[in-house]
């Protein structure tokens, strides 16, 4: 049987070319039919520095980074050193033998990546020459490389035709490293080519553009790693009459604006990593209090404090959940994937506009950086919501009763005070118990309307469920289907919609016996809400800084399943 | 609020600056809201936290916008609501202790993009909600509850600080001048800038500056604010520097510049006149 999956691990220093020839494979990939995911991880510095990226290259949707690796190509000593033991046993190590050398063992290719490219007349082929190699090794057809390089190299310069031609003689003499080491690891078999029409993107983007889709109006941002590209795609493409985009002084500044554009009437949003929201939780509490839409997305990198800046971990959850003091929970909508970040864009825009206060979208360094191709939006089944306004007169109590009342817009009618204070209906600060009541009802009523979450499932017969959620659900689904082929007895239940949860969802895993809940922190903060909600959670946890191993997964789980079976669950 | 909410219960003490604030801040809407034939909802107040905030909720007469956020931020806060509809007349009302204090920070960033919103700021030299800690603007050595033995921080000169960080339009009022002070707010909202009028609103329960500034002949206290002479040129910023490198507090116009272009002005022409690709287009683009 022909290789249905190919993955690649480019390991160096920044500047190597690491995260370009990664991210031009999986392009070159995935314009040939293929199915591709990349991973990148790399330290908080602008010029070097340990880097790593993998792509993932397969003829079937790909869910997960991949456990171990066909190739790694180590670009320096530290890299050959560090990444070696994730090599699969028959598989192969390129390096650059021009920047280091080693104990030739029985899977080292070496190549002199830098002499090959000078050949070439092109000192910067070098990534064509590995990944001339690259698609030895796997009887790729060349002309797949070739066509990606013509692509990406025509842009109406003079120069073009000398770089195609250079990167095409790269690829060759590549390839003819490759064959002559008489390394192979079986060919890959030809794509699949996925139906309807696909785009390639990151999690960043597809977030970035979702939101601007639900009719975004106003970004104010910080920047701050692994977020920082969503307040550059806000400053390049949220523009036009009416439209208000900017980098502002701080996180604090950042929240506060937003709950004035919020107030003025305007879809408003923010993006910021851990150390950011923290900074936000008194104003988002404001936007709360004073009932004021706006969205503010995390971007969850390793904390606490300033932690990991550009390694993943799923450790802001509680803070999402209660990001300030006193009585307050927001809405948390938590994508697992690319697409979902597309879709998590518009909902949370939209919930904001529905319940008129701030929505939490937490997203994740390994899904910002992740690129993939995905269907391509259907933009016309995700519409724009709108917040009610205020048409009357004048003299209107715009916190009246207990539940949603249509928000006043000022330059209309209807002014009123949106107060941080407790408030009567006028929204005039009060201190009385019957106020404070009501408002305080009021407050958590709306969340009702947040109903329209969705869900999947699989197996629901089973009494033990796997229940990952966010950027684990990839991981997560790898696993679930290999413990099926398995026959392994276990039910799939997946949300993006933390918070309010899909009602039917949350009532079956009330049933369960057991909730397995992987996620990336060391407290097991979902499985600890679950437990709050009544449902038996146990957390599989992992705090390295990097997503899960399939692999390890698939361990846990069992693991867990035969010690809840020795105690009497029934599956 | 109305004349009569039975719900709302702060109140001002007696004597208070801010008083004579509020009459000056209903005059300047009234004229505002008359010379421009804009509505009073065309005008937002944006209040922080302290003895001042309460200003949005006092005001008797027409009934504006109001957003009563949280402490320090009414600036930032002012900029959304500005830059999400640059029609609106926006009028931030601020204390020394929210304004100065924990707000510092976001007074140069409003001053660099000259953010046109107008600030009235009720300077007491104390934290008066809070029953008398000491602020940026308290005297050195004066002793409060939080300085029992005496303030050992230098205390801030406002004035100085707007003008050093780039405002571009800076006034100084006295409270119990209510009249003169309504002008310069007046004239602060049609300015195109982030204009300041700073006012010596005196707290009578925890720093009571009134004899200080108004000087008291029977106690032989000299007043230390004074009137700025009529020669001088508000647009000359040299001229300001000198006013306020003096001793005393002036009253009046210190610095005006009507140069610069405002912030929703330098949005309008840099991202407002592009035109955004939709959506499709743009994943055109990543289609492969």
């Amino acid at each position: 049987m022909k290789k249905q999956d190919f993955v690649v691990r480019f390991a160096g220093e920044g500047g190597q070319g690491v995260v370009t020839s990664a991210e031009g494979l999986a392009q070159a990939m995935a314009q040939s039919g293929y199915h591709v995911q990349t991973f990148s991880t790399f330290p908080s510095q602008i010029r070097g520095g340990p880097t790593w990226t993998q792509t993932r290259i397969s003829t079937k949707e790909v869910l997960s980074s991949g456990d171990d690796l066909d190739v790694l190509v180590a670009f320096n000593q530290y890299a050959y050193d560090n990444h070696k033991d994730d090599v699969a046993a028959d598989g192969v190590i390129v390096y650059n033998s021009g920047e280091f050398e080693i104990d030739e063992s029985a899977n080292t290719l070496a190549m002199d990546f830098d002499e090959l490219a000078k050949q070439t007349g092109n000192n910067r082929a070098a990534n064509f020459v590995v990944m001339g190699a690259l698609a030895n090794l796997v009887d790729l057809p060349i002309n797949i490389l070739e066509e990606f390089n013509k692509q990406r190299y025509t842009r109406g310069r003079d120069s073009d035709q000398q770089i195609i031609d250079s990167n095409n003689m790269a690829l060759s003499l590549g390839s003819a490293e490759a064959q002559k080491s008489g390394f192979n690891l079986g060919e890959l078999a030809d794509p699949i080519k996925p139906e309807g029409e696909q785009v390639l993107l990151n999690g960043n983007i597809a977030f970035s553009m979702g939101a601007a889709h639900a009719g975004l109006d106003a970004f104010i941002g910080y920047p701050i790693s692994p977020a920082t590209p969503i307040l550059l795609w806000m400053e390049q493409n949220l523009i036009g009459e009416g439209k208000f985009v900017h980098q502002s002084s701080s996180e604090i500044e950042s929240i506060t604006s937003i709950v004035g554009a919020g107030f003025a009437g305007k879809k408003a949003m923010t993006s910021t990593a851990g150390p950011g929201f923290t900074l936000m939780g008194e104003g988002i509490g404001l936007a709360w209090m004073a009932e004021i839409p706006l969205v503010v997305i995390d971007v969850q990198r390793g904390g606490p404090s300033t932690g990991l800046p550009t390694k993943t971990e799923q450790s802001d959850l509680l803070t999402a959940l209660y990001p300030g003091h006193g009585d307050m929970k927001m809405p948390v909508i938590a994508p697992g994937t690319v697409e979902e970040c597309f879709v998590a864009g518009v909902k949370s825009v939209n919930w904001a506009e529905r319940y008129q206060g701030p929505v939490v979208v937490l997203s994740e360094h390994a899904l910002s950086e992740r690129r993939q191709n995905i269907p391509r939006p259907d933009l016309a089944s995700l519409s724009e919501e709108n917040r009610k306004v205020y048409e009357g007169s004048n003299g209107y109590l715009r916190y009246d009763g207990w539940e949603l009342s249509p928000m006043p817009i000022p330059g209309g009618p209807g002014s009123y005070v949106a107060n941080g204070s407790e408030h009567d209906a006028m929204g005039d600060t009060t201190h009385l118990p019957a106020r404070h009541i009501q408002m305080t009802e009021r407050r958590f009523s709306k969340l009702k309307l947040l109903n329209d979450g969705t869900f999947e499932s699989e197996n629901e017969s089973s009494g033990i469920a796997l229940v990952p959620w966010g950027g684990s659900k990839g991981p997560a689904f790898d696993a679930f289907n290999a413990l099926k082929e398995e026959g392994v007895d276990l039910a799939w239940y997946y949300t993006m919609y933390i918070h309010p949860m899909p009602e039917e969802m949350l009532s079956a895993l009330k049933e369960k016996e057991l909730v397995i809940v992987p996620e990336l922190n060391y407290m097991g903060q979902f499985a600890s809400v679950l437990r709050g909600d009544g449902v038996n959670a146990i957390p599989i946890t992992q705090y390295t800084g990097l997503p899960f191993k399939v692999r390890d997964l698939v361990a846990n789980v069992k693991e867990l399943m035969n010690v809840a079976v020795k105690d009497g669950a029934t599956v | 609020m109305t004349l009569k909410n039975p719900e709302y219960d702060f109140k001002w003490c007696p004597g208070c600056g801010d008083f004579g604030v509020r009459r000056a801040i209903e005059g300047a809407l009234t004229e505002f809201t008359t010379q421009n034939e804009k509505p009073i909802e065309n005008t937002v107040v944006v209040a922080g936290i302290g003895c001042s905030g309460n200003m949005v909720h006092m005001l008797e007469k027409q009934q504006p916008f109001g957003i009563h956020g949280i402490h320090g931020r009414s600036l930032p806060i002012s900029m959304g609501i500005k830059m999400g509809n640059p029609d609106l007349n926006v009028v931030v009302v601020a204390g020394d202790g929210d304004f100065l204090g924990i707000g510092m920070e976001h007074i140069a960033p409003q001053a660099l993009r000259n953010l046109n919103v107008t600030v009235v700021v009720m300077d007491n030299g104390v934290y008066g909600l809070t029953k008398g800690q000491s602020s940026p603007t308290t005297e050195l050595g004066v002793v409060t509850s939080s300085t029992p033995y005496g303030k050992v921080e230098s205390s801030l000169n406002p004035l100085r600080t707007y003008l050093t960080v780039g405002v571009s339009y800076i006034a100084s009022a006295m409270s119990s001048k209510v009249k003169d002070m309504s002008q310069l707010i007046s004239d602060a909202m049609d300015h195109p800038g982030f204009s300041i009028v700073h006012v010596q609103s005196p707290c009578t329960e925890y720093n009571n500056t009134y004899d200080a500034l108004r000087g008291n002949e029977k106690k032989g206290i000299k007043a230390i604010a004074y009137e700025i002479p009529e020669g001088h040129d508000p647009s000359d910023i040299e001229a300001a520097q000198e006013l306020l490198n003096a001793d005393g507090i002036p009253l009046g116009l210190v610095y005006k510049d009507v140069s610069r272009p405002t912030f929703d002005q330098k949005i309008h022409d840099t991202i407002g006149v592009k035109e955004m690709k939709s959506i499709e287009s743009l994943l055109d683009g990543l289609t492969i």
